[in-house]
C-alpha cells in the first residue's frame, strides 16, 4: 500500500550502492533478468554465496577466464542449484560449528531460471525446501528456456509462442497455463514465499530483506522480461513488467508463514490483459477470441489469489 | 593468484577453471554493441536516480553534482533509461556508423 | 594399535568414514549400500561425530550436495550403487573437473535392466571415463583402509580429485569379517584436517564452474588428464605412509604365486579371495597358475601391471561387466590395449563371469583356467551360462 505517490522515485538514493554484478556481462540489450539479478544481489549484500543453475545468467557471466560475479559463486549443472545450495549451507553450518571458519552468518542463495526451478530443477528444490535448509531460492522467470533458444517451459504463459510451442495452423502456441510455483512452495510449508518484478525495485529489495530474515527456506519468484524471447522492444522491459503486474497477470504478493498479502494493491478494475499481450510479439497471433480466453484465465487465477489473501491465516 | 594474462596453455588453466578475480568480466567492453546512446538534459533531470536503478548493465553513474551519465564503454543502448525517465530528460541518439 | 573387531563390512565402512571426521554426508539409500547410509546416520544422530547428514531426495542431489559442500571447504562422503551411480553419472565428470575431493563408497551392484540387486561391476564400468580415482577393495580390511586412505588421496594438493572405493555389494558389504579398526589417534596422525585449495566464502570471493569456449576446452581436458595420470605417484607414496603407520601394504597391482606362472588369473574386487583358493587347489596338481589382483583401476597402473604379468604366456581375465556390441569386457580390453605395441604379448582370454550376483566358486575358476588353456583366440566368452 503506497500512501505516498511515486514514493519509489525518491528511494534509489537509499539503495545499496555497491554493484555485485560487474558490467561487461553478455546479456542481451534490455535484459530484464540481469536487471533482476543485479538488484537482488544488492539486496543480499556481500555476505552471501551464490549457487547458480545453467541458464542465461550463468552463460552471460562466467565464460572462463572471466566472471561478472563479485560474490563467491558456484555453478555445477542445470537441475541441481537447490541441491548444491543445500550442500553449501550444510558445509557452512558444520564448519562454523566446528570452528573451522569465521562464526559469521553467510546467506546461501540459489539462482535458477524457470527451467532450473519448475521443470528439471523441481525435484532438487522440493527436497531442499522439505529439509528446511536456511537458504533463499530465486527463480528468475523469463517464461521459457531462453538460453537454449526460447523453448517452452511450464512457466510459459497460455498461448505464448515459443520454438517448441509455436503458433502453428493447427495449434496456436502454449496449450497449458503457468504452473503455480509460489503455491507449490507454500505447500512445502516454508516460512517465506514471494513474487517480485524488477519494475518494482524497492518492493523486490524489501522482499529480499524479508527472505534473509526468514527462519528457514525462502522462495522468491521474479518475473524477468526478456525482449529477445518475448519479441518486445529492448526499452520497454520495465513497462512490460508494470503491465504484467497491473493487469493481474503477475500479481506481486508475499506469503509469510502461510498468510497471503498483496504487496502492490490493484484497483477493482484491473488493466485489460490485451494491453500487455499486444506489446509482445510472442502473442501476436492472438485474435480477439484468444485474448478473451487469456483474460478469463488471468481473472480466474487472480480471483483464486484474492480468495487466499482474504481467507488465509498465518500458521505460526 | 593474480590473472594478468588470459590463460593459453594447458599449464596456465587454473584447477577446476576457478576464476580468482571477481568481476573481471569488466575487461570486455560491451559498448561496441550499441546502435544508439543515451544523452541527459540536466535542465530537466530531477536527480531521482531511477535511470541508475533500472540499468541492466549497471553502467549509469552519479557525477559529483548529482546528475547522471552512462559509461559508454559498457552501455548497450537498450533505451530503458530514456523510456523510464519521468521528466523525459534522457534522449536516445543514433550512433554514427 | 587398532582394535580387532568382527563386524559387517558395510558397518565397518561407516565406522571408518566416521573416524575421518567428515563434515557433511549426503546419502540416498539403495540396496546394497543402505547399511552404510543407515549406520552413518546412527553415528551422526548419536552425536558420536559432529557432521551434517543430509537425507537427500535422490542420488543426483546427493552428489550435487557433496559438490556444493566440498566447494565450501567441507570434508564430504557419499555412497551409492547401481541405479544411483547411473543417476549420478551426469555430475561425476563435473566433480572431477572442478577438482573437488569427494569420497564415494560404491556398493557394486548390477545395473538394470532387468532389475537386479546383486553384485557385479556393471555399475562402475560406465564411469570409467569420468575422471575419478577408482579403487577396488577385496575384503573388509581393505574397505576400512581404502575408505580412510581415500580422503588423504583426494585432498592431497598434488591430486585434488574425487575417489571412488568399490565394494562388491552383498558379497562384501554384507559379510561379517574379522578386521582391525584403526584408532582415532592413528587416523588423526595419518589424516590431517582438510586444507582446501579454494573455498566458497565471502572473505575470498571466487567463481567455480565457469564454462569453457572451444578455444580453451582442450587445454582444460589435458590438464585434467595430467592430474589424474599423475595421481598414481602420490597414491603409491600415501600407501607407503600407510604401511609405516598401520603395517599393511597396498600396491596398485598385487600378485599371488605369480612369479613362475604359465597362466595368470586376473581379478578385481572380492573375487580375488576365491581365486586364490582356486590357485592353491590347482597348484596341488602341479599346474603353474597364479593370480593378479588389480587394486587401482583409475588411473590404470600400466607399468605395475606389465611388471606383475611379465613372462606369463596367458592371462585369464575375469570380467564382471561387458561392453555390449563391443570388443568384450572392460578389464580385458584395457589389458589388451596395454600390450598392443609390445613385442612380447600374453594371450588375453576374456571371460564374462559373475554377473548379477551369479556365484563364482572355486570350481568355476578352475574351469576358467582350463578353458583359457584350450582357447585359441582372444574373443570374449560368457562362463557359467546355461546353453
Amino acid at each position: 500500500m503506497n500512501t505516498v505517490q511515486n514514493f519509489e522515485i525518491f528511494v534509489p538514493k537509499l539503495v545499496e550502492k555497491r554493484e555485485f554484478f560487474s558490467s561487461g556481462h553478455r546479456a542481451c540489450q534490455g535484459c530484464g533478468e540481469v536487471l533482476a539479478l543485479r538488484l537482488l544481489l544488492k539486496g543480499l549484500g556481500e555476505d552471501a554465496i551464490i549457487a547458480n543453475a545453467t541458464g542465461c545468467m550463468e552463460i552471460i557471466s562466467s565464460a572462463y577466464p572471466a566472471t561478472a560475479w563479485m560474490h563467491p559463486y558456484i555453478h555445477v549443472a542445470f537441475e541441481n542449484a537447490a541441491a548444491v545450495a543445500s550442500g553449501v549451507e550444510a558445509a557452512i553450518k558444520a564448519l562454523r560449528r566446528k570452528g573451522k571458519i569465521a562464526d559469521r552468518e553467510v546467506f546461501v542463495a540459489a539462482v535458477a531460471g524457470d527451467g532450473g526451478t519448475a521443470d528439471i530443477g523441481l525435484q532438487a528444490l522440493s527436497g531442499a525446501a522439505e529439509r528446511g535448509h536456511k537458504f533463499i531460492f530465486f527463480c528468475l522467470d523469463n517464461e521459457a528456456y531462453m538460453n537454449t533458444g526460447i523453448q517452452r517451459s511450464s512457466q510459459t504463459p497460455f498461448m505464448a509462442a515459443t520454438t517448441t510451442s509455436p503458433a502453428g495452423k493447427a495449434i496456436k502456441g502454449q496449450r497449458t497455463g503457468k504452473k503455480n510455483m509460489p503455491e507449490i512452495m507454500v505447500a512445502h510449508g516454508i516460512p517465506y514465499v514471494a513474487t517480485a518484478c524488477p519494475s518494482y525495485p524497492i518492493d523486490l529489495l524489501e522482499k529480499v530483506k524479508k527472505a534473509k530474515e526468514a527462519d528457514g527456506p525462502a522462495y522468491i519468484h521474479v518475473l524477468s522480461v526478456c525482449p529477445t524471447g518475448w519479441r518486445s522492444p529492448s526499452n520497454e522491459t520495465i513497462k512490460l513488467g508494470r503491465l504484467a503486474v497491473e493487469s493481474g497477470v503477475f500479481p506481486l504478493y508475499e506469503v509469510e508463514n502461510g498468510k497471503y498479502r498483496l504487496t502492490v494493491e490493484l484497483p477493482e478494475k484491473r488493466r485489460p490483459v490485451s494491453e500487455y499481450l499486444k506489446a509482445q510479439g510472442r502473442f501476436r497471433h492472438l485474435g480477439p477470441e484468444d485474448i478473451g480466453k487469456v483474460q478469463a484465465l488471468v481473472d480466474r487465477e487472480y480471483r483464486k489469489l484474492i480468495h487466499k489473501v482474504t481467507t488465509s491465516v498465518s500458521w505460526s | 593468484m593474480k590473472q594478468r594474462k588470459w590463460p593459453e596453455t594447458w599449464r596456465e588453466v587454473t584447477p577446476g577453471c576457478i576464476v580468482f578475480t571477481p568481476g573481471n568480466a569488466s575487461e570486455y567492453k560491451t559498448g561496441s554493441w550499441r546502435a544508439q546512446r543515451p544523452v541527459w538534459d540536466n535542465k530537466k533531470c530531477i536527480k531521482c536516480g531511477m535511470c541508475y536503478l533500472f540499468c541492466p548493465e549497471a553502467c549509469i553513474h552519479e557525477d559529483e553534482n548529482g546528475y547522471f551519465y552512462a559509461d559508454l564503454d559498457y552501455c548497450k543502448g537498450c533505451g530503458i533509461c530514456a523510456h523510464e525517465c519521468w521528466p523525459q530528460a534522457i534522449s536516445m541518439i543514433e550512433e554514427e556508423v | 594399535m587398532g582394535k580387532r573387531i568382527g563386524m559387517e563390512v558395510a558397518i565397518a565402512a561407516a565406522e571408518a568414514v566416521a573416524l575421518c571426521r567428515i563434515d557433511v554426508a549426503a546419502v540416498y539409500p539403495i540396496t546394497p549400500q543402505s547399511h552404510i547410509a543407515e549406520h552413518l546416520s546412527d553415528i551422526v544422530h548419536d552425536g558420536r561425530i559432529d557432521a551434517e547428514f543430509l537425507t537427500v531426495e535422490s542420488e543426483h542431489s546427493s552428489i550435487s550436495a557433496c559438490a556444493g559442500a566440498s566447494a565450501a571447504g567441507a570434508r564430504v562422503y557419499t555412497a551409492t550403487s547401481s541405479q544411483g551411480l547411473m543417476l549420478m553419472h551426469e555430475i561425476l565428470p563435473i566433480v572431477s573437473a572442478m577438482r573437488l575431493p569427494v569420497v564415494m563408497g560404491v556398493a557394486n551392484r548390477a545395473v538394470s535392466g532387468p532389475l537386479n540387486i546383486w553384485n557385479d561391476h556393471t555399475d562402475v564400468m560406465p564411469q570409467r571415463d569420468c575422471g575419478w580415482i577408482q579403487l577396488f577393495a577385496e575384503n573388509g580390511q581393505e574397505v576400512i583402509d581404502m575408505s580412510i586412505q581415500s580422503f588423504r588421496i583426494a585432498e592431497h594438493p598434488d591430486v585434488m580429485l574425487p575417489v571412488m572405493v568399490n565394494i562388491d555389494g552383498f558379497q562384501l558389504t554384507h559379510m561379517i569379517e574379522p578386521m582391525i579398526m584403526p584408532t582415532q589417534e592413528e587416523v588423526d596422525r595419518f589424516l590431517p584436517p582438510r586444507v582446501p585449495f579454494a573455498t566458497l566464502h565471502p572473505d575470498n570471493p571466487l567463481s567455480m564452474g565457469c564454462f569453457n569456449m572451444p578455444d580453451i576446452f582442450m587445454e582444460t581436458m589435458k590438464a585434467k588428464d595430467v592430474a589424474l595420470q599423475g595421481a598414481k605417484k602420490t597414491i603409491i607414496k600415501i600407501w607407503k605412509e600407510w604401511a609405516k603407520i598401520f603395517g599393511r601394504d597396498y600396491q596398485p597391482v598385487e600378485t599371488y604365486k605369480a612369479k613362475d606362472a604359465d597362466i595368470l588369473i586376473v581379478t578385481m574386487g572380492s573375487m580375488g579371495e576365491t581365486a586364490s583358493v582356486a590357485v592353491d587347489e590347482m597348484r596341488k596338481s602341479r599346474k603353474k597358475v597364479g593370480l593378479v589382483k588389480i587394486k587401482l583401476w583409475r588411473p590404470f597402473p600400466v607399468e605395475e601391471f606389465k611388471v606383475a604379468v611379465h613372462g606369463c604366456k596367458t592371462l585369464a581375465v575375469m570380467d564382471r561387466a561387458l561392453s555390449f556390441g563391443g570388443a568384450g569386457g572392460p578389464v580385458a580390453t584395457e589389458i589388451k590395449s596395454l600390450f598392443y605395441h609390445e613385442k612380447e604379448r600374453p594371450r588375453v582370454a576374456d571371460f564374462i563371469m559373475g554377473l548379477g550376483g551369479r556365484d563364482v566358486r572355486v570350481e568355476d575358476f578352475i574351469a576358467m583356467v582350463e578353458r583359457a588353456e584350450k582357447k585359441e583366440d582372444d574373443t570374449y566368452e560368457f562362463l557359467g551360462v546355461r546353453e
